[in-house]
């Protein structure tokens, strides 16, 4: 899966090169493991709502590479019909509910997701993956509080990359940070090697399982690395090329594969997950970069039942 | 017919559809004991505390939450206590539940109600009087209730309930304890349908909310001098009842629109906007609106009164656009 998300980013920042996205996207390059460990303990059928840098979370949750990047790319058939783009990539159908273009927002609407679990007596969990961006703005204290009072099944993941935007995110964060934050809440909180794969599924593992058996909403804080910008256009220039050259000696699918090595896993076995993985993506960018534009009829529809969308004031 | 007010007909509506429908519920500050103005009040202790929900004063997460809870198969009513406190929930609102829908090319529905009691009352300044409608009829996704009777209050919250997209629900909180007949029949009012409130033939005065008895009060002053009014309550800002409207204007030839919220930018402009294009030859002269001047709500009557479209003023406009 980290393969596959490496190779989808790497798909997209190529159609962003070569023009063809239209609007910004953001990367996720070296954050892989979150992604995969995450999402490898939740079930379809568990709800996942994600950030602005969702492609991994996306695609992890079990949706359609060609459909996401045909979304990308604005073209007809893209899993949100052309209507969303990037921040806005979902597949419902796997129980994935929407990046969002807004920082934090999903917090509170994941907290929601698990209030209707709860109502509707079901045994599934709402998990939420957000930056550490996020830990600033309300809606961390108010839907990780929501969560904790009606003790709702509820998995908070922040993913702390080291950057909020284009800002350094100890520079506009007091006190301890993220985890210290939920702790005073009452919310059990786990810290994670964010790049280490296997630590994140065992965490990840133990996290959803109690959360699932009822013992209300639970935190891991991941601490990763954001290899590339903010954007895939933003040359990142306010970090030295030291510090981003030492990040990458500890990119997650290179330490996965060490790990794979050592447990005896052959390099032809490794390689050809690699090769599969790019193979796959960049089908998907020939499918979409080949499909046409979407009838822009669709423009009108999908916005509410009542009413005349296409009213104007004569 | 049964005599209720307009809180217990809000109530009795909420009521019903819970009754109705077990993926019904709502949450807000001070629900379980009734709510800040009593309109939950008996509600808990039919329902539960998990279905009449207290809240944390968390704005931001009870808008958030219910988006999440309808996004995931619930049906929600979130009560906001004041319009003006929902302003710590417009993201929540106008990014998220007013465009989910569509941002991911119609995946995920967003079924939840947004009741936010709005209006002039009992001196409670500027943070907590506001009429703010006319926001969210700009924004696509949104459909906009202001009832003004307790029988709208009720068919109007009933189908906002049963609507699968976002409703911004808007009670007047000076109405809670008007009184008036309500049918005893499951009756649900279709949004985008207008109410002739009085008929006439010389004018017509569009209103909706609590400002339609204002409305009322100077039809029947000018009715004991011979001047024929007719009343048009909207009812729901979005969609709105176009049709009705540009009927009457073609019967009387005259059209004035007044609201209790701020003239400029108001829904009155839309509504005047839209004749003006439509029914330029059917006019007699010129559209009108009478609303509130463009300054925040005071606290002491007479500088709150500033804000107020009387009766009185709303004759002498009438009878000027009568003699021109």
């Amino acid at each position: 899966m980290m393969h596959r998300i490496r190779a989808f980013e790497e798909s997209a920042a190529r159609a962003a090169t070569d023009g063809l996205v239209l609007g910004a996207i953001h990367l996720s390059i070296g954050q892989e493991a979150i992604a995969s460990g995450i999402c490898r303990a939740l079930r379809p059928s568990d709800y996942l709502l994600s950030t602005h840098r969702g492609h991994g979370h996306t695609l992890a949750k079990g949706a359609d590479a060609v459909a996401m990047m045909k979304e990308l790319l604005g073209r007809d058939g893209g899993i949100c019909k052309g209507k969303g783009g990037s921040m806005h990539i979902a597949d419902v159908g796997v129980g994935m509910l929407g990046a969002n273009g807004v920082v934090a927002a999903n917090i509170n609407i994941a907290a929601g997701a698990a209030h209707a679990i709860r109502l509707r007596r079901s045994d599934g969990i709402a998990c939420t993956i957000f930056g550490d961006g996020a830990i600033n703005r309300g809606p961390f204290l108010e839907g990780a509080n929501w969560a904790a009072v009606f003790g709702l099944p509820a998995l908070f993941v922040c993913e702390s990359n080291g950057f909020a935007s284009t800002t350094r995110t100890t520079a506009m964060t007091a006190g301890p940070g993220a985890a210290e934050r939920i702790r005073a809440l009452g919310i059990p909180a786990d810290e994670v090697d964010g790049n280490d794969v296997v630590a994140v599924d065992e965490t990840a593992r133990a996290a959803v399982a109690a959360v699932r058996s009822g013992g209300g909403p639970r935190f891991i804080l991941c601490h990763t690395y954001r290899l590339h910008g903010h954007t895939s256009t933003d040359p990142a220039r306010y970090r030295s090329e030291d510090e981003v050259r030492e990040a990458w000696k500890n990119d997650p699918i290179a330490r996965c594969a060490t790990q794979l090595r050592e447990a005896g896993v052959d390099e032809e076995m490794l390689l050809g997950h690699r090769d599969a993985a790019a193979a796959e993506m960049a089908e998907a960018y020939e499918t979409a970069r080949a499909a046409p534009w979407p009838d822009r009829a669709l423009a009108y529809s999908d916005i509410q039942d009542i009413g005349d969308p296409r009213e104007r004031a004569y | 017919m049964t005599v209720m007010s307009y809180a217990a007909a809000g109530r009795q509506a909420l009521a019903e559809e819970m009754r109705r429908d077990p993926l019904v519920w709502a949450v807000g500050e001070d629900l379980g004991r009734g709510g800040v103005f009593g309109q939950y009040q008996g509600l808990q202790e039919e329902f539960g505390a998990e279905r009449i929900s207290d809240a944390p004063i968390s704005e931001s997460a009870i808008m958030g939450a219910c988006v999440g809870a309808a996004m995931a198969g619930t049906r929600p009513v979130v009560e906001m206590r004041f319009a003006d406190f929902a302003l710590c929930a417009i993201d929540e609102l106008v990014n998220q539940a007013a465009k989910a829908r569509y941002m991911l090319g119609g995946q995920i529905r967003v079924p939840m109600v947004i009741r936010e009691p709005m209006g002039m009352w009992r001196s409670s300044a500027a943070q907590h009087s506001q009429s703010l409608e006319s926001w969210y009829t700009h924004i696509p996704g949104l459909a906009v209730a202001v009832p003004s009777t307790p029988a709208d209050n009720l068919g109007l919250l009933k189908t906002a309930i049963r609507s699968d997209d976002p409703v911004v629900y808007l009670e007047h909180k000076n109405s809670w304890g008007l009184e008036g007949e309500v049918p005893d029949a499951d009756v649900l009012i279709p949004f985008g349908s207008a109410r002739l409130h009085r008929e006439g033939s010389d004018l017509t005065l569009v209103s909706w909310s609590a400002q339609v008895h204002v409305a009322a009060a100077a039809a029947e002053t000018l009715a004991a001098s011979g001047t024929s009014v007719e009343v048009i309550d909207l009812r729901t800002l979005w969609p709105w009842d176009r049709d009705a409207v540009l009927a009457s204007v073609d019967k009387t030839g005259r059209l004035l629109v007044t609201h209790e919220s701020v003239a400029v930018g108001g829904f009155g402009a839309e509504v005047c906007a839209t004749v003006a294009e439509h029914s330029h030859g059917v006019l007699k002269g010129p559209v009108r609106r009478l609303a509130a001047p463009r300054i925040p709500i005071s606290y002491a009557p007479p500088l709150e009164d500033q804000v107020r479209v009387t009766a009185e003023m709303i004759v002498s406009t009438v009878t000027d656009m009568l003699r021109g």
